[in-house]
């Protein structure tokens, strides 16, 4: 027996919530405020919000917002970050054109079979990210794995340039978000009620048809949850840009890296990171009400 | 029922496509030649010279000590939300908590890292093994409070409401009775944010300083200057590893870590 402990519902409550706030929530506010400051060379590199006068009084504010007129009016971050929407939307398309097939077999594979098949879906999603990426070069450079086979089968007599390019890049996000697109679509399709499928061909639909007005509607709670969950993190990928893609595979994640460790411009770092999030927002507010819905 | 052949191949290719260059890599692991993509008979130097290269050990060893320490921090961050959601009800701070547990599953983790690094700066943090676990920590948690989530909401009340009419506290309770109960759960949990920390290369790379270096930040310098057979080897370990754990780990939870994951929708 222990005796009464007061306030453990509060501790049960505040502990994950002052830890969640301290390292998640307050870091963002830190961001936004650096993303206002000037880069300065000292020890840390910009300049304080507040600036206090020599001989006491009110302090004067130091924000200034010409991090944002640059991050939007300098071609090259307004291109990163399109040129991060465009690959990660085309990469989510092929995705779920890959996804959904394999989604739709696992959920309709004898039932037996289907731990077996959703645990070998999650272990590469759990398998080291980075050495699958890196697993990718080996692949894809001029003297890789694919081009040897190709050319030993003599389809090509040229070896392919993909390393280095935007192929490689898409290539690289397909396959290592792939999981998280296949996992939700199987999640609503072994939910879906058989006997409307059988009603629908009882009713004489074939069945192209039935798939395209049942399954299809059905599941696109699924194609949604997906689409979001490999959307959102794609547009501000580092690894598989930095490692597959060319030097002008400009995306907004790489360049929020390079300003910081290369430039080392924390503020405009900053405020392109705030931008990123900005226009983040939507795809991450409609994922929660999915989420919840 | 019966899959179409159209169902099957593509299912077939599909995890073809997820597993042969896994495969791939951990073949050519043991390949002799320097020469990565051409075979050259079997052997195992590049082991022997993986566990002769003290940078690489060193690093393997922050990596394992950062990973227990912020897997085990995690559990209980994470452990705890999941109970507060659960079974607190209504409460100050609910939805705030719910945003902040489901917001790092899916954040771009540049953000995340550099929010982090500039937090440790702002508060003068010394940079190291110390802020690497918090960050780790941070987003396992939300890993784990998911899977535990996902348990202790197919858990009947009926035993915990026995337990308080019995006269029972309700930290007595949530140790003798909620614990065992989302035992397997939180393995489940403490392993995948174990395996999560193992592999995290961004958040590590902005918050650690000087002479903390983890495996993935080695990894990642070496694999920039292009395919080398020592990083197969290392990848292939690695592979190994987290392979087992993370089989153990969906063995536990049995399923829950499927319908649980709020990435899984």
């Amino acid at each position: 027996m222990t005796g009464w402990r007061p306030g453990w519902r509060e501790a049960a409550i505040l502990l994950p919530l002052a830890w969640l706030a301290l390292f998640f929530l307050v870091p963002f506010l830190i961001v936004l405020k650096i993303s206002l400051a000037e880069p300065i060379l000292a020890q840390p590199p910009y300049s304080p919000l507040l600036v206090w006068p020599e001989g006491g009084g009110w302090p004067a504010l130091g924000a200034r917002l010409d991090n944002y007129l640059v991050v939007l009016q300098d071609d090259l971050y307004v291109r990163s970050l399109l040129n991060a929407l465009r690959i990660a939307a085309v990469s989510t398309v092929v995705m779920l054109l890959i996804a959904y097939p394999m989604a739709y077999a696992m959920a309709r594979a004898p039932k037996n079979w289907r731990p077996a098949l959703l645990l070998a879906v999650i272990l590469p999603f759990w398998t080291s990210f980075l050495i699958r990426v890196y697993a990718w070069i080996g692949i894809l450079k001029d003297e890789g794995f694919l081009n040897h086979a190709l050319m030993s089968v003599g389809l090509i007599d040229q070896p392919l340039v993909i390393m280095n390019t935007d192929w490689a890049v898409h290539i690289g996000i397909v396959y290592s978000y792939l999981p998280f697109m296949i996992l939700p679509l199987y999640a609503t399709l072994e939910r879906l009620d058989l006997t409307l499928l059988e009603a629908a061909a009882d009713l004489g639909a074939p069945p192209w048809k039935s798939f395209l007005q049942v399954t299809l509607p059905l599941s696109l709670p699924g194609i949604v949850a997906g689409s979001l969950l490999v959307f959102i993190p794609a547009v501000g990928e580092f690894v598989i840009p930095d490692l597959l893609g060319g030097s002008d595979t400009i995306m907004i994640g790489k360049t929020v890296w390079i300003e910081f460790f290369q430039n080392a411009d924390w503020p405009l770092a900053s405020a392109i990171a705030v931008t990123m999030l900005v226009v983040l927002v939507a795809p991450l507010a409609l994922l929660r009400r999915g989420l919840h819905g | 029922m019966k899959l179409s052949p159209f169902l099957l191949v593509a299912l077939a290719l599909g995890l073809a496509f997820l597993y042969v260059p896994i495969v791939l890599l951990i073949v050519y692991s043991f390949n002799d030649s320097r020469l990565v993509t051409v075979w050259a008979g079997f052997s195992t130097r590049w082991y022997g010279q993986l566990f002769s290269d003290s940078a690489f050990l060193e690093a393997a060893w922050m990596s394992l000590k950062v990973a227990v320490t912020s897997a085990t921090i995690a559990l209980v961050v994470g452990t705890l939300a999941a109970y507060a959601l659960v079974r607190l009800g209504r409460f100050r701070g609910r939805m705030l908590m719910i945003g902040m547990v489901q917001a790092p599953l899916v954040m771009p983790e540049v953000i995340t890292g550099i929010s982090l690094l500039l937090l440790f700066v702002s508060l003068n943090f010394d940079r190291g093994f110390g802020t690497i676990v918090i960050a780790h920590a941070t987003l396992g948690a939300s890993y784990v409070a998911v899977v535990v989530q996902a348990r202790l909401v197919t858990l009947e009340r009926d035993i915990e409401e026995a337990a308080l009419d019995l006269g029972a506290t309700p930290a007595a309770t949530f140790r003798q009775v909620v614990l065992p109960l989302a035992a397997p759960a939180m393995l489940a949990g403490w392993l995948l944010a174990f395996a999560l920390s193992l592999d995290d290369l961004i958040l590590a790379s902005f918050v650690s300083g000087p002479g903390s270096t983890t495996l993935p930040m080695k990894i990642y310098s070496q694999a920039r200057l292009g395919v080398t057979p020592m990083i197969n080897a290392l990848s292939t370990i690695v592979i190994v590893a987290v392979s087992l754990m993370v089989v153990i780990a969906s063995l536990l939870a049995k399923g829950s870590l499927v319908r649980g994951d709020s990435r899984a929708g």
